[in-house]
């Protein structure tokens, strides 16, 4: 709280100017970005939702007419989108889960204090730094019989019947984008989950081992609870956000084989950037918003629900 | 003293870190390997784990051949104007939202989560349309701005935690004796920031470093393509020639960590303070 707007203004006694110079202080410090994330964020996501129902292709001049719904009974019968909803809900599942599960086990192995950890937890956090169009890429090359060693490592231990590129096989490709996002997103998981560890107080694991607590009932009755509020939210928002993340796929099998990989956020891509056909991109667009909406919703009232149960 | 089954921990608990290391370094060392195999090796070692012989020929040619160091140039310049401008804007309004209660905070807080809740794919196409006309698309500002739009929201709440982190005492102090607001957050709170701006400038760095789709859809001339744009453009047109591919690849890798190295002790800490209030 500052003076200028917790000063009782009737015995503010400076001069007219300088109170309204000090009331506008954080307006003015906040404007540029405010006035930014308006116009290139909001404005669009408007016009975006406008688009949805319009016929709105690029290069055609006579396009832009209102058609209602129009889009969105196009996408109840277009297979490939409940294709590609199906894969966006395995896609987001698998990705979230491993990316949890090997978050935390790292975050708990860096949380234990050993000599050069700071150079250990430095490379186990560096696939963050990789880009993601270039671990796509990276990947996609691993996965390549060419150069990569993936196929004949699977080869040779009899998992494959010839070392082909897994990426090319309809049945297993969605595994070398999920792959290579739960590669490079572990870090994320444990930079977030282990920031949380750090903050629990020590002292309560030594009173609960003077107590003969061991080390599961440790994890379980003081660990957990603490990092629960954490493991909620970064699993929410991450879950929206792998959700929407359409590089990997792009750069890695541009949806392919068969659309056997292609996830929503891809194919909204691939209607915008290949096919030009805006107004269709933004209905499906609007589509994995309230999908999205309705999850977080669903995940907010069961956590309301589970917290009142206590 | 150590007893033997603690021994065993600690052996298994080493292990654990380095199979992990292992895993997250293997395919960065992949890349650097295949990026120095000579054509003539790459086929017949295909598995191998070095090549008998090794040769900087691909990064030269990338280097003097391509036009990779003119994209190089570009993501360059994207990515650090993008960078200095989102530190500049966030760290003021991370400031206001730190250290004001003002009418309309919660809905500028609330319109800054927004943004990070819906698809940015669903932006592509009207931003194209926005920005066409303005003969915004094909160039690096147009780029510049969507970039500097996209970031400030996150930067913002990461300024505004390492905002909190900092006693108002010491502004208030100095308000007193005299200085402005705008004079105490220049002289006082802004150095003991700079560890925060420095995570938050690399960040950002990073962030603008790989975006893709976006680019992909504004860009379509080589004079304004950024790394990720020229690197696809080649895989489409040359997937034969491997070598050179992954030694662009060793060079997009670079910059970023560099960057990341660089900061990435602060970035724990940035994150820390932001995942114990959250």
């Amino acid at each position: 709280m500052t003076e200028a707007v917790s000063a009782p203004y009737g015995r503010d006694r400076r001069p007219f100017l300088r109170r309204l110079a000090n009331a506008s202080e954080p307006y003015l410090y906040s404007a540029p970005a405010l006035i930014l994330i308006v116009t290139v964020m909001l404005v669009p996501l408007v016009i975006g939702i406008s688009y949805a129902f319009r016929d709105m292709t690029l290069l055609d001049p006579f396009s832009g007419g209102f058609i209602g719904l129009d889009h969105f009974r196009a996408i109840a019968k277009d297979k490939t989108f409940w294709l590609a909803l199906k894969n966006t809900v395995y896609w987001t599942g698998y990705s979230v889960g491993l990316q949890f599960a090997f978050g935390l086990i790292l975050a708990l192995l860096l949380d234990k204090p050993f000599y050069g950890r700071g150079l250990a937890q430095a490379l186990c956090f560096l696939p963050w730094a990789v880009p993601s169009f270039l671990s796509g890429l990276n990947w996609a090359w691993m996965f390549n019989p060419v150069v990569g060693p993936i196929p004949h490592w699977l080869y040779g231990m009899g998992l494959m019947s010839a070392p082909d590129n897994i990426l090319s096989d309809p049945d297993l490709a969605m595994w070398g984008p999920i792959i290579a996002n739960v590669w490079w997103g572990i870090p994320f998981f444990a930079i977030t989950l282990l920031a949380a560890l750090q903050s629990i107080p020590r002292d309560l694991y030594e009173a609960a081992a003077i107590d003969g607590a061991t080390p599961f009932q440790r994890f379980r009755s003081i660990t957990l609870p603490f990092l629960a509020p954490t493991i909620a939210i970064t699993v929410m928002l991450r879950t929206i956000w792998i959700a929407n993340f359409a590089d990997l796929i792009v750069v890695m099998t541009n949806g392919g084989p068969a659309d056997k990989t292609q996830i929503v956020a891809s194919y909204i891509f691939t209607q915008a950037f290949r096919r030009l056909d805006f107004g269709y991109a933004s209905a499906i667009a609007l589509v994995l918003l309230m999908l999205l909406m309705i999850y977080s919703l669903l995940i907010v009232f069961l956590r309301q629900t589970l917290l009142k149960e206590r | 003293m150590i007893r033997p089954k603690r021994l065993g921990m600690t052996l298994a608990h080493r292990a654990a870190i380095l199979l992990y290391i292992a895993f997250a370094l293997f395919p960065l060392y992949w890349l650097v390997k295949v990026s120095v195999t000579p054509n003539d090796l790459l086929y017949s070692e295909g598995v191998k784990m070095w090549p008998s012989r090794a040769t900087l020929d691909h990064f030269a040619f990338v280097l003097e051949h391509s036009d990779f160091p003119l994209f190089f140039r570009n993501s360059m310049i994207v990515s650090v104007s993008t960078a200095f401008i989102v530190t500049l804007l966030s760290s003021i309004g991370g400031y206001a939202l730190s250290r004001f209660t003002f009418r309309g905070k919660f809905w500028i807080v609330g319109l800054m989560l927004l943004t990070q809740m819906f698809p940015l794919v669903m932006l592509i196409a009207p931003i194209f349309k926005m920005l066409s006309p303005l003969g915004l698309t094909n160039s690096l500002s147009g780029l510049v701005l969507v970039y500097v739009a996209f970031n400030v929201p996150f930067a913002t709440f990461l300024m505004q935690s390492f905002f909190d982190g900092i006693p108002k005492d010491l502004e208030e102090a100095a308000m007193i004796d005299g200085a402005t607001r705008f004079m105490a957050f220049r002289q006082i709170i802004l150095p003991l920031t700079l560890p925060g701006m420095a995570a938050t400038l690399g960040f950002v760095f990073t962030a603008a470093w790989s975006e893709l789709l976006f680019a992909l859809m504004l860009i379509s001339g080589v004079d304004a393509s950024t790394f990720p744009v020229g690197l696809l453009s080649f895989v489409s047109k040359f997937s034969v020639d491997f070598g050179q591919m992954m030694a662009a690849g060793v060079l997009a890798l670079i910059p970023a960590c560099i960057f990341f190295l660089l900061i990435q002790r602060y970035l724990v800490q940035g994150l820390t303070a932001g995942a114990v209030k959250g």
